[in-house]
């Protein structure tokens, strides 16, 4: 999915739950549980808090952006070369939760090493792909 | 489990530096161009374009080819597909996550 106004990219999820949105927010923000389906973490429900997730593979360094219980969850996500935004959004349903996670990359407040990035890479991604169009 | 693997890393660096950004985009619009070309419109001196190029090239971004005294560069788009491909990683890794997510969400209790 591209967002051609920004030329940012996203990966969005979304998924139904026969659980209140309680119940999944629990899963969403309690470490230990974050632990059981995500990765080992020192996450703690407070905007500008920073936490790491560690997998086998290496860490992803994180920042609480957004939180409102029950509703949206948003934090930073950078690992390897990849800035990113995960945003969490629970919305009640007749069956239970409607579960969204869209995570997006090359956002407006990103920081010092791609500070020079930002301002051409629009044009920058979208001539790629024109380009990779043609060159089959 | 490799969610975002070296590649990135590599051509993130690379891209960043917008002289470096602005002559591979210049060969992607343009195709393939002597090194005075580009220096001719780069704005800064032959040896840095020239070692801009070479860390373009270390990156796979662009070719190079000798012809008499001149150097040509041309671009290599096809080795931005990590690039382009981050998103299909990971909405794999998600797909994952969500399964494991629903495991636990039945392990739990209300």
């Amino acid at each position: 999915m591209t967002d051609s106004s920004t030329g940012t990219r996203s990966v969005v999820m979304e998924r139904q739950f026969p659980y209140p949105p309680e119940k999944i927010w629990r899963a969403l923000t309690q470490p230990q549980l974050i632990e059981e389906w995500l990765m080992k973490n020192d996450f703690q429900p407070r905007v500008g808090h920073r936490f790491e997730l560690s997998g086998d593979w290496g860490s992803v360094a994180c920042k609480v952006l957004e939180i409102e219980p029950n509703r949206t969850l948003a934090y930073s996500w950078e690992a390897k070369g990849l800035e990113s935004i995960v945003t969490w959004t629970l919305t009640p349903s007749a069956t239970g939760t409607s579960l969204r996670m869209e995570q997006s990359g090359f956002h407006a407040d990103q920081e010092q090493f791609y500070q020079g990035a930002r301002a051409g890479w629009p044009g920058f991604l979208a001539s790629l792909e024109q380009l990779l169009a043609r060159t089959d | 489990m490799n969610v975002m693997p070296a590649p990135h890393d590599v051509l993130f660096a690379t891209l960043a530096d917008p002289t470096r950004r602005g002559l591979f985009e210049r060969l992607c619009r343009e195709g393939e161009q002597t090194v005075h070309a580009l220096t001719a419109q780069a704005g800064i001196s032959q040896p840095a374009v020239s070692k801009h190029l070479g860390i373009l090239k270390q990156a796979g971004l662009v070719l190079h080819r000798r012809d008499g005294r001149e150097t040509h560069y041309s671009a290599r788009p096809d080795a931005l597909a990590p690039l382009i491909d981050w998103t299909d990683r990971m909405t794999d890794f998600w797909r994952s996550r969500f399964d494991e997510l629903e495991d636990l969400l039945k392990r739990m209790d209300q």
